[in-house]
This record gives C-alpha cells, sequence and structure tokens, in this order.
C-alpha cells in the first residue's frame, strides 16, 4: 500500500518534472511569451491590449504582472521580464534602458460623488496631503477631518504626485496608504470623507474628479495642455527587443492599440 | 531495491534521520536569508535609528520602524482584549457546561473559524465593519478598532482549542472535592478549574497574539496603513506586517533591505513569543 | 452588597450560553453572508471559463486549476518528508536532545507567520534561485509552510497505533521498516490524511506567502516556471483593487466552500482514527 504510493508520487513527480524541465526552450518551441511586469497603473491597460493581442495572435502568450514601477525597471535591467511598465520618468541611473512611451495618463484628485467640492487649486491638493489642510471645513464643506488616502512608497503613481503636485513639501505619515490604484478608489468609493489620488482612465461614476485650478481632468484638456498633472505611461526594454515583442510594441503603437487605450480614458498619439 | 535486510535497515534509517532533520535545515535557510538580507542595514543605518527612528521613507534614506513596533504590539493587544474574554468564556462553556452532543457539534464548528481565509475576513471587515465604525463612531473606519475586531474574531479559534484543552485536562477529582464543600458550578470553574489550568489559558493568549501579530491580508485590507503611530482607536495605522506586504513587491535596494529589516525585528518579536508560550508556559502544564 | 452564589451561577451559565453561540453564530453570519451573495453568481460557466477583462467578465477556471496544482504539488512533496519525520521521531528513536533539537525546529516552524514565508521564499525561490515568480516558488514555499501540521498529526497519528500490533510484528520476524510500513502507517493512515486534508485548506486560504512567490498572473500556468494565480489571490484582487464585486463574492464562495469541505472531510477521518482505537 505505501510502497504502491510512493511509487506513485515518484513517477508523478518525474513526470512533472520531466514536463518542466528547461521550461523556456520548451515554450520558445510551442508558442511565443512575451513577460512584462511592472506599474500596476500600466498593468490593467497593458492587460486589456494582450488580450486583444492575443485574439488575433493565438499562439502568443503574453504573462502581464505587477510589482510596481521600480521594480519592473529592476526586472528589466536583470532581464527577468521582456518589457518593463512604468508610470514614471525614468531616474537618471535607469537610463540605459531603451523606453518607449505608449500613451499618457493624467493624475485626477477625486472625492466620493457625495462631496459637494467640485474644485481645489493645486495648492490646497498639496496642503491637503502634507497635512496643512485636515478638515472639510476649511475647505467649505461640514466639520468633519479628511480621510486622505495616498499610495505606498515606490509607487510610480507617487512619484509623479509628489513632483506634479506636492512640489517638494513632504506627505504626511498621518494620511493612510493604499498600494495600487484600484484600492485608492475602493476607499473614496466607499468612504464619503475621503480624498485620493488616482489613473484618469480609472475614473467612473462610483469616485468624482475635481477640477485643478479650473480645469477639469480629461483627455482633451490633457492633449491641449491645459491639465498638467500628466505622466507617461511607459514600456522599457534592455537593449533591442527580440521579433515577438516588437510585434506586441508595433501593435501597441498601431491605431488598433491606440484607440483601445482611448476608450479607457488615455491619451494615445492619434487623437 | 536493496535485497539485504539489514542494509535496507540500516539506509531507511538515514533517509528518516535526512527527512527529520529536513524541517531544521528549513528553519535554519528561512534565519539565514531574512537575516542575510536584514542585517546589513542595520549595520548601515544603525540598530536605533531603525528601531527607534520614527520616520519610514525608504527612498529617501529614512528607515524608521517604530511606529510600526508599536502598531503591531497595538492591535495585537486589541484583539486579545476582544478575544480573550470571548475565547476563555466559550472554552469555559464548552468544557463545563455543554453536553457531549454540544461539544461534538461546537468544537468542530468553532474550529472552522479558523480555515476560513485571512482574505475573507478582511473584505468582511471593509464592507461591514469599516463602515460602521466610520457611519456610528467616526473616523475613516479604517482603524486600530476596527482591525482589533477582526483579529479578535480571528484569534478565537486558536484561543479555544488550547484554553479548552488544559481545561479538559484539570483532574475530574479537584471537581468533586469542590462541588463536595457545596461550592456552585461557577465558584468551582472560578475559583478551582481555572487556576489550575491557568498556565494553559495564558500560553493559549500568548500564541493568539502570535498569530495576531503575524497576520498580513486582513490587516492592510482594513488598518489604513497611516505611518504615524495613532493616538486614538479610530486613527489609521501600519503593522510590521503590513509594511512588508504593502512595498515587498515595489522595492528595489535599500528599500528591500529596509523591509528585510522589518521582517527581521518581526521574527524576533514571533520566536519570543512562540517560545514563551511552548516552552516557557506548556512544559508546566 | 453580597450577591447570592446562586444567582451569580445562573447568570454566568447564561452569559457562557450566549457567549458560545455568539461565537458560533460569527462563523454562521460569515459563511451566510458569502453564500447569500456569492450564489447568484457561481454556476457552471463561473467555475469553468477562463476569465475577461482581468476578472471582471468570464469565470475563473484558471485560479481554481491554480490552486488545485499548488496544493496537490505541495502534498506531494510536504507528505513522504512530514510522514518520515514522524516516523523517525516515533519509531526509530528514543526521546534525546536530537529529537528535542528538531521538535523545537518544527514548532518554531509552525509558529513563523505566513508573511514571512512569502518574505523567504521571494528572497530564497524567486530571487536567489532565479525561479521566478513561479508555480514552483509557489509550491516550495507552501511545502515548508505546512510541513509542521503534516508531522504534528502524523506524530500524533502514528502514537496511537497499539503497542501490541507492533510487537506481534516483531514477533513474525519482521523487520522495522516491514513493521512501519505493514503494520503502523496502515493504521496510521485516517490521522495521517488528517493532516494531509487540514494542510490542503492551509494552502487553498493562503495569500501573503503565495502572491510574493507564485506571483498573480492570471493565466493557467503550464509548467512549473510559469506564474499563476490562486483563488485566494484572486479574491483579493478581485475585492480590493474593486474590479468587480460580483465575482468577488462568487470566488469567495467557492473557495470558503471548499476549505469547509475538506475541513469537514479532515474531522470526519480524525473521527474515524479516533473511534478506531477507542
Amino acid at each position: 500500500m505505501v510502497r504502491k504510493f510512493g511509487i506513485i508520487a515518484v513517477a508523478l513527480a518525474t513526470l512533472i518534472i520531466s514536463c518542466s524541465g528547461k521550461p523556456v526552450d520548451r515554450a520558445k518551441k510551442n508558442k511565443h511569451t512575451i513577460t512584462i511586469a511592472g506599474s500596476t497603473s500600466v498593468m490593467p491597460f497593458t492587460e486589456k491590449l494582450a488580450e486583444h493581442f492575443m485574439i488575433d495572435n493565438r499562439k502568443f502568450v503574453i504573462d502581464v504582472q505587477g510589482g510596481g514601477s521600480t521594480a519592473g525597471i529592476q526586472a528589466c535591467l536583470n532581464n527577468t521580464v521582456n518589457i518593463g511598465m512604468s508610470s514614471r520618468e525614468l531616474k537618471e541611473e535607469e537610463k540605459t534602458l531603451n523606453t518607449i512611451t505608449l500613451c499618457y495618463d493624467g493624475i485626477t484628485i477625486v472625492v466620493n460623488p457625495k462631496n459637494p467640492l467640485k474644485a481645489l487649486t493645486l495648492q490646497q491638493a498639496s496642503r491637503i496631503f502634507s497635512g496643512g489642510i485636515t478638515n472639510w471645513n476649511q475647505l467649505g464643506w461640514i466639520n468633519r477631518k479628511i480621510d486622505a488616502v495616498t499610495r505606498e512608497e515606490g509607487s510610480g503613481t507617487r512619484s509623479s504626485f509628489e513632483e506634479l503636485v506636492m512640489k517638494g513639501s513632504e506627505i504626511d505619515d498621518g494620511i493612510m496608504v493604499q498600494d495600487s490604484n484600484g484600492s485608492v478608489k475602493e476607499v473614496v468609493a466607499t468612504d464619503p470623507y475621503a480624498i485620493g489620488y488616482i489613473s484618469l482612465g480609472l475614473v467612473d461614476q462610483r469616485v468624482r474628479p475635481l477640477t485643478i485650478n479650473g480645469v477639469v481632468p480629461s483627455i482633451r484638456s490633457i492633449k491641449v495642455g491645459r491639465y498638467k498633472i500628466v505622466r507617461p505611461f511607459i514600456y522599457v526594454t534592455n537593449g533591442e527587443l527580440d521579433e515577438d515583442g516588437r510585434k506586441f510594441v508595433n501593435f501597441v503603437l498601431s491605431k488598433d492599440g491606440q484607440n483601445i487605450l482611448k476608450k479607457e480614458g488615455l491619451v494615445g498619439f492619434y487623437d | 531495491m536493496i535485497k539485504n535486510p539489514v542494509k535496507k535497515e540500516q539506509f531507511v534509517k538515514w533517509v528518516l534521520v535526512a527527512f527529520a532533520l529536513s524541517s531544521l535545515l528549513f528553519l535554519f535557510l528561512i534565519f539565514i536569508f531574512i537575516l542575510f538580507e536584514g542585517l546589513p542595514l542595520f549595520h548601515k543605518i544603525g540598530l536605533k535609528n531603525i528601531i527607534m527612528g520614527s520616520k519610514w521613507a525608504p527612498t529617501k534614506g529614512s528607515f524608521g520602524i517604530f511606529p510600526m513596533i508599536v502598531s503591531s504590539f497595538l492591535v495585537t493587544f486589541g484583539a486579545l482584549v476582544i478575544g480573550a474574554p470571548m475565547g476563555l468564556s466559550c472554552a469555559i462553556y464548552l468544557s463545563e457546561y455543554s453536553g457531549k452532543r454540544m461539544k461534538m457539534f461546537l468544537k468542530p464548528a468553532l474550529e472552522l473559524l479558523a480555515g476560513i481565509p485571512s482574505v475573507v475576513y478582511g473584505f468582511l471587515g471593509v464592507i461591514y465593519i469599516v463602515p460602521l465604525i466610520r457611519n456610528y463612531i467616526g473616523g475613516s473606519g479604517f482603524s486600530l478598532l476596527a482591525t482589533s475586531i477582526i483579529l479578535g474574531i480571528m484569534i478565537l479559534p486558536t484561543i479555544i482549542s488550547i484554553s479548552f484543552d488544559s481545561l479538559m485536562s484539570v483532574p475530574k477529582t479537584y471537581r468533586e472535592g469542590s462541588f463536595a464543600m457545596g461550592a456552585t458550578k461557577w465558584q468551582t470553574i472560578y475559583k478551582v478549574i481555572i487556576p489550575a489550568a491557568k498556565s494553559g489559558i495564558l500560553a493559549s493568549f500568548i500564541l493568539g497574539m502570535g498569530r495576531a501579530i503575524g497576520e498580513t491580508m486582513a490587516v492592510i485590507m482594513i488598518a489604513g496603513n497611516a505611518l504615524r503611530i495613532p493616538t486614538s482607536i479610530l486613527d489609521p495605522l501600519r503593522t510590521l506586517t503590513g509594511n512588508i506586504a504593502l512595498e515587498l513587491a515595489y522595492a528595489t535596494g535599500d528599500h528591500r533591505l529596509g523591509l528585510f529589516s522589518t521582517g527581521v525585528v518581526l521574527l524576533v518579536i514571533i520566536m519570543i513569543l512562540n517560545y514563551i508560550a511552548n516552552f516557557g508556559i506548556k512544559r508546566k502544564m | 452588597m453580597r450577591i447570592n452564589p446562586r444567582f451569580t451561577n445562573k447568570l454566568v451559565q447564561l452569559g457562557l450560553n450566549f457567549q458560545a453561540f455568539f461565537t458560533v453564530g460569527i462563523l454562521v453570519i460569515i459563511v451566510a453572508i458569502i453564500c447569500f451573495k456569492g450564489l447568484p453568481y457561481v454556476n457552471f460557466e463561473f467555475i469553468f471559463a477562463y476569465p475577461q477583462d482581468m476578472g471582471r467578465l468570464g469565470g475563473i477556471f484558471p485560479s481554481i486549476a491554480g490552486t488545485i496544482l499548488l496544493a496537490l504539488l505541495s502534498i506531494l512533496f510536504a507528505t513522504p518528508l512530514g510522514v518520515g519525520t514522524a516516523i523517525f521521531l516515533t519509531e526509530y528513536t528514543k526521546e534525546s536532545i536530537f529529537t528535542k533539537i528538531i521538535r523545537f525546529g518544527v514548532e518554531s516552524l509552525a509558529g513563523i507567520p505566513s508573511i514571512l514565508y512569502g518574505l523567504f521564499g521571494f528572497i530564497f525561490f524567486v530571487i536567489k534561485l532565479k525561479m521566478g515568480w513561479s508555480l514552483l516558488a509557489g509550491v516550495l514555499t507552501i511545502t515548508i509552510m505546512i510541513l509542521p501540521t503534516i508531522i504534528r498529526t502524523s506524530e500524533e497519528a502514528i502514537k496511537a497505533v497499539p503497542r501490541n500490533l507492533r510487537i506481534v510484528s516483531y514477533s513474525l520476524s519482521a523487520t522495522k521498516w516491514e513493521t512501519v510500513t505493514k503494520v503502523v502507517l496502515p493504521s496510521a493512515i485516517p490521522g495521517i490524511l488528517t493532516g494531509i486534508m487540514l494542510s490542503v485548506g492551509r494552502a487553498v486560504g493562503e495569500t501573503a506567502a503565495v502572491i510574493f512567490t507564485m506571483g498573480s498572473s492570471l493565466r493557467l500556468p503550464t509548467s512549473l516556471m510559469d506564474s499563476g494565480r490562486t483563488m485566494a489571490v484572486h479574491f483579493y484582487i478581485l475585492a480590493r483593487e474593486g474590479i468587480s464585486m460580483e465575482k468577488a463574492y462568487g470566488t469567495a464562495l467557492v473557495l470558503v466552500v471548499s476549505i469547509l469541505l475538506i475541513n469537514v472531510l479532515a474531522y470526519y477521518l480524525m473521527n474515524k482514527a479516533i473511534s478506531k482505537y477507542s
């Protein structure tokens, strides 16, 4: 009985190990695999692009992972992924990588739909997140503490926000931290007193974007350069991409690919 | 296959020794790799600046985790305040009051609580407890209070099953002696049985603490993860585990080392708690 | 004022009754909420279809498959190691410093929280051994995590096998290994299976250790080096990112029901093991 179990176990183990032996070679033989990792802001859009891409290219498998901009760039430097995703500009020491800007994304400051506030100045926004403004009555609403939500250290959205909105002042330690655009949005969508910042592409009726210095965040206002809180979505590659990777990137930059991004609320090249 | 039975016995014995040693090897590897990654930063930044430092901004060179250490203990204490009385009274009910059939049904039912994944607890906390606190008590709801409630429920199975075992191991003669002297059931429990089972009950609390302090996914969903030491039970807070889970995927360089340093501190706290529970208290039972 | 002890007694009994049922009530409420909210979304398609649009549409098949793969492979590795250790501790050695050290190791492993397993698996398997986020890294991490449970339950199951069974076997001039494999283990199997089932339950419900070792790719893993997503991780992402509450509840239902079934099976086996010798 036990021996039988042992034999079955060993057989199974060998089967699995032999199946998976040198998985990279095997993957190359049967299918075209592209691994992409990095910014959680870019990830949902890359997944969408990959879904569409794979419909027409059935032999392709695109593996999209999160991890954050910094991790994506590092992974690309180490050659553990084909393409890294970043939602911020590269730093000096990362400039050895090739970059492909796929589109632009506005960072919008959002509140709950129950909140009557419509507009903020850039300075007010910065003071909310640096702890200068802590109560909604300072902005002309009820006497209630502001539940501000920020992103965690290492996030591309956070570092773009620090650069474009905070401009040198620090984000206060007492502010809540969530680790993705989606979870910031969830907090704002459920807490009437919350305020946070998310990618324009994720704004829907569950949260309300605020105008900044009188400018409505939209694809239009970004395109004409009036809305200033904008960061690029970037693919980074270490050296030249292989043929498979190039095929995907070409699709992303094509009219079809850009239309998909546009439908998601991002600003591409063709509009 | 080896035919000689004596040789085969020897062979089997050595294979089993190797298997038994594997647990030690794994423990060793876990320690080495977490310490190996975590300790260099203690050397570079200084033990005091990490453990007592109040500012966590790893991309800007500050690695203070003091607020998270305090927060971890606060949620653990909060969980104990909620979970310990509930758990202990359940254990007393099970061992002293419930009939055999009730026991057969209740004990497994309570232990099933332990099987519910922590993400489900966290999710239900976000959907039900957080809004309740926000609407009726105040603050954003993502708070020490919400985290303590959820963790309090999560440590119930640990507390119940270990206190129950220690209550059951009190000899029947103690009870009979006490009843013979005219004590009521509650007097017997309160004056005789609980003191006799004291060390096991204490061990259950400490193991419960270990579970609470190590809990991660539920905590990052409901704690709010702010970096400051909370000043009220309605303030958000970040635990040691939360810090690791929030930032690990994103971190590189010193930032990642900082998270491993957080892991080292957590590991030390957990080992101390487990040592007290397993080798300090249980042994006396 | 002196309170009548009889009155206190009654009061306490009432309070404890209430407390016990309140606690069970929590369990019932949790399961009820998940069932009530999740049931409308669980159907054949939900279980067997691939997710679309990051899980907003379609089913959860890859995550179910990922969960099963992770749990089965971890068990495959952990069972021989764990049962072997238990056999060694109970049959092949007397209590000594050596066994004490091993027991200390097992106890310590059992106390380490899952996030530290995640941290270790991430640095050791994913980074140092260059496995990347992969099924293999996840399996190895979970194997170590569930090992203490299997060792403990197997040890207890083996200890519960009556001594005279062994004596009979030895008197028939069986070797130790023959006695273990032909006499002791077959009698201990229900108990060992309990440990295995509990470990499966733990692997299925785990998130923190899995997300940092196996990653969170939504594809069906086709080799050990592929990344994948378990149901618990999928649920976490759906709920936390607010991708789809309907799908989140549906996933939670499948997840919780499978864990409950696994645990109920474990208790059933345990009762069978206990009744066998008492």
